[in-house]
């Protein structure tokens, strides 16, 4: 009785689960869907079979260089990763194992600063770049992605830190283990699975950017989100071309997550049954 | 072969070197399809002048506005040639924001802009952007439909003419609605509509003395007959409509009239998108009866360079090229006279292969030509623009209203609602920048 119980809320769970998914996905599904319609048909009303027509792609192709635009999205977003990384890391170790009382309460700023609507700080942020020379320049956008992203990047390793026994480390540096050993050779190979999430959660992010990185640049760094914002128009149709430019834009990391989901699930869920 | 690889050679390092040299300029501008058509004949320009070569920037119109602003106001100098329209020409040009056009060529021939166009992006006698595309509005209507209902279009109709032929042509059965207006909510959406409307119904958005006329009989009038005529005869959900929506609507035969800007005519009579190409007709935009004003909606796409540019001589020089009658006959010679850019020479509609190829060339003229910009109403009032109001606080106060108007449209709101928070709204935008005392 309880095994049927059981087989019975899993697949209600299962159901549930799969219809969750497909809400979620669907916006994306019908943006290829829309792709690959013409510009009429994206326009006639609701409709999941498309003609087929590869239209949209080739005016996009030809209306601007795809290639230049990806180049500057992997650039930008794993840029930025990584130097959240080597900022992060050192950082959450030190909140981790050797937090202060004032270690919540930095925590908690630095997660604040997220809800700061962005538009609030475009002046100051525009003239920084202006006198520095960093307006559409990919460096200056590298930090820009980076710090913004920092928070978050912070926050998850400082969590998946404070599941690491400290008595590993306490043990480490009783072998003679300095803080930089410590910090590459025994804490980082045990948080790889966190770090590797938080990794490409921020990649993600900082790929899908759009506030951003099509207000600081024009054409040397602008990457994929200035390139989907192009196809819009005021007069005429442009439905089926901006979806083309869409799915263009998400296909790499979609590609990425659908690759790594395995990682990213496990790293999410990292400590989170014990 | 050593001698071709040299020479191949050579001819690679003198075009690095060439390419080292040239000048670049970066250009600004909306995804519409005149600009589109313009990027791609590009090759005419720098063929003609090699040491320049041009970046462009295409953006969402709204972002384009956002960031051209920012970058003005900080002088980021991003941008040498800058995409905008005649309402911010005025109002930049006397903030110092833009650069006077003195240098367009012997051969510009800046007299032959049309005058409406021309005045509209003059500051004290200078031009300060050149016209790349006008536009004014009119009616768009089927033929086949006013025939079936019995009527025809008068050359100069009135409100209560198109009010009665749109109920007469709907046919909600068969998926025709009698009439499509804007009613998406925003300063250039259904407020360029619904102040054009008002205007010719005799209304104005101030007084002499700044104060908001929204508590006025003639706005009253207005939206009652707009949320009336459109409940009766529009489509459904037409306060989500914009241009484009109602465009599709027109082009897929669903709409009896439509009543936008003139440049729509080329695309509902354009066979290849428009099912209903060969049975559009056009008249000039509706007044009230006993009103002589149709609307004064007048709008370009014009090219600007900012004063931040630091290539403001080869930013002219593109500016004259895009601009000029020679660019006219480049895009006749490479897509046909009906794709050349209306709305900003005389010439152009005295050209009898484009009256040919363009039979709204007659209609979008007589629109333009009646278009009056320093003077949008029956009424004196102390500001210029037709379907907006030259002021720097008009984008965010028209958008407001524009949001409570399409609010009145949805029947989320009272008309009478609707107009009292526009009239506080107003007053207080009116006290924040000090135009009231």
């Amino acid at each position: 009785m309880a095994r049927a119980v059981t087989n019975r809320h899993k697949t209600i769970v299962t159901i549930a689960a799969w219809i969750v998914a497909l809400l979620i996905f669907f916006p994306i599904l019908y943006t290829i869907v829309t792709s690959f319609k013409s510009e009429q048909e994206a326009i006639a009303g609701f409709n999941l079979i498309p003609s087929g027509t590869l239209e949209s792609y080739t005016a996009v192709e030809e209306q601007s260089g795809y290639f230049r635009f990806f180049l500057n999205s992997v650039i930008l977003s794993v840029g930025s990763t990584i130097l959240a990384l080597l900022v992060a890391v050192p950082a959450a170790w030190s909140m981790a194992f050797s937090p202060t009382k004032r270690t919540k309460d930095i925590l908690m700023w630095m997660l604040s600063t997220k809800m700061m609507p962005a538009v609030a700080v475009l002046f100051p942020i525009y003239l920084i770049f202006r006198d520095w020379g960093l307006l559409d320049s990919r460096i200056g956008l590298t930090v820009m992605l980076m710090l913004i992203n920092l928070p978050i990047v912070v926050w998850m390793l400082y969590t998946y830190f404070r599941e690491i026994p400290g008595e590993i480390l306490e043990a480490a540096r009783m072998d003679g283990a300095t803080l930089w050993g410590e910090i590459v050779y025994v804490l980082t190979p045990m948080a790889v699975p966190g770090i590797a999430s938080t990794m490409l959660l921020n990649i993600i992010l900082a790929w899908n950017e759009a506030f951003w990185t099509i207000r600081l640049t024009t054409i040397n760094a602008a990457p994929l989100t200035a390139f989907i914002s192009s196809f819009s128009s005021p007069q005429g149709l442009f439905w089926a071309k901006l979806s083309a430019a869409s799915t263009l834009a998400i296909a790499p990391i979609l590609i990425m997550g659908w690759f790594s989901q395995k990682q990213l699930v496990r790293g999410l869920t990292f400590g989170a049954v014990k | 072969m050593k001698l071709r690889t040299l020479v191949l050679g050579l001819c690679s390092a003198s075009a690095l070197a060439f390419a080292a040299h040239a000048e670049s300029i970066t250009i600004a501008t909306v995804n519409n399809g005149d600009m589109i058509r313009m990027q791609k004949l590009t090759d005419d320009f720098t063929s003609k002048n090699p040491d320049i070569q041009l970046n462009w920037v295409t953006l969402e119109e709204n972002v384009l506005r956002e960031r051209v602003t920012t970058d003005i106001a900080t002088k980021g100098g991003q941008y040498d040639v800058i995409t905008i329209g005649n309402y911010e020409v005025p109002i930049w040009a006397k903030q110092n924001w833009l650069l006077a056009l003195d240098n367009l060529g012997a051969d510009y021939d800046v007299d032959d802009l049309l005058p409406a166009i021309r005045g509209g992006l003059s500051v004290d006698g200078k031009l300060y952007a050149a016209p790349f595309y006008g536009e004014s509005a009119m009616i768009m209507y089927r033929t086949d439909l006013m025939e079936k209902a019995g009527l025809k279009m008068p050359d100069k109709p009135t409100w209560e003419f198109i009010g009665d032929a749109a109920r007469k042509m709907t046919d909600r059965a068969a998926g025709i609605n009698g009439i499509c207006l804007r009613g998406k909510a925003g300063w250039g959406e259904n407020m360029a509509f619904l102040t054009a409307m008002d205007n010719s119904f005799g209304g104005r958005w101030f007084d002499e003395k700044w104060q908001p006329q929204f508590d006025q009989p003639e706005w009253k009038d207005t939206l009652d007959f707009y949320v009336k005529l459109m409940k009766d005869a529009g489509p459904e959900g037409a306060s989500s409509n914009g241009f484009n929506e109602n465009l599709t609507l027109f082009q897929q035969g669903k709409c009896g009239m439509w009543i936008d800007a003139t440049v729509a005519a080329s695309f509902v009579s354009d066979p290849k998108n428009s099912t209903v190409a060969d049975k559009v007709g056009f008249a000039i935009f509706p007044s009230k009866e006993g009103v002589d004003n149709h609307g004064n909606w007048l709008w370009s796409w014009n090219l600007a360079i900012p004063a931040s540019s630091q290539k403001a001589e080869a930013a002219e020089k593109f500016v004259s090229w895009a601009t000029s009658k020679g660019y006219t006959e480049l895009v006749a010679s490479k897509e046909g006279w009906a794709s050349a850019p209306p709305g900003t020479r005389t010439s152009l509609y005295n050209n009898e292969e484009y009256k040919k190829a363009a039979p709204f060339a007659g209609p979008t003229l007589a629109a333009m030509d009646a278009a009056d910009i320093t003077k949008p109403s029956v009424k004196p009032v102390p500001y210029t623009g037709g379907q907006f109001v030259a002021i720097p606080e008009f984008q965010g106060l028209g958008t407001t209203v524009g949001q409570l108007f399409s609010a009145a449209l949805a029947g989320q709101s009272s008309v009478d609602d609707a107009l009292k928070q526009a009239q506080d709204a107003a007053t207080a935008s009116m006290q924040e920048g000090g135009y009231l005392q």
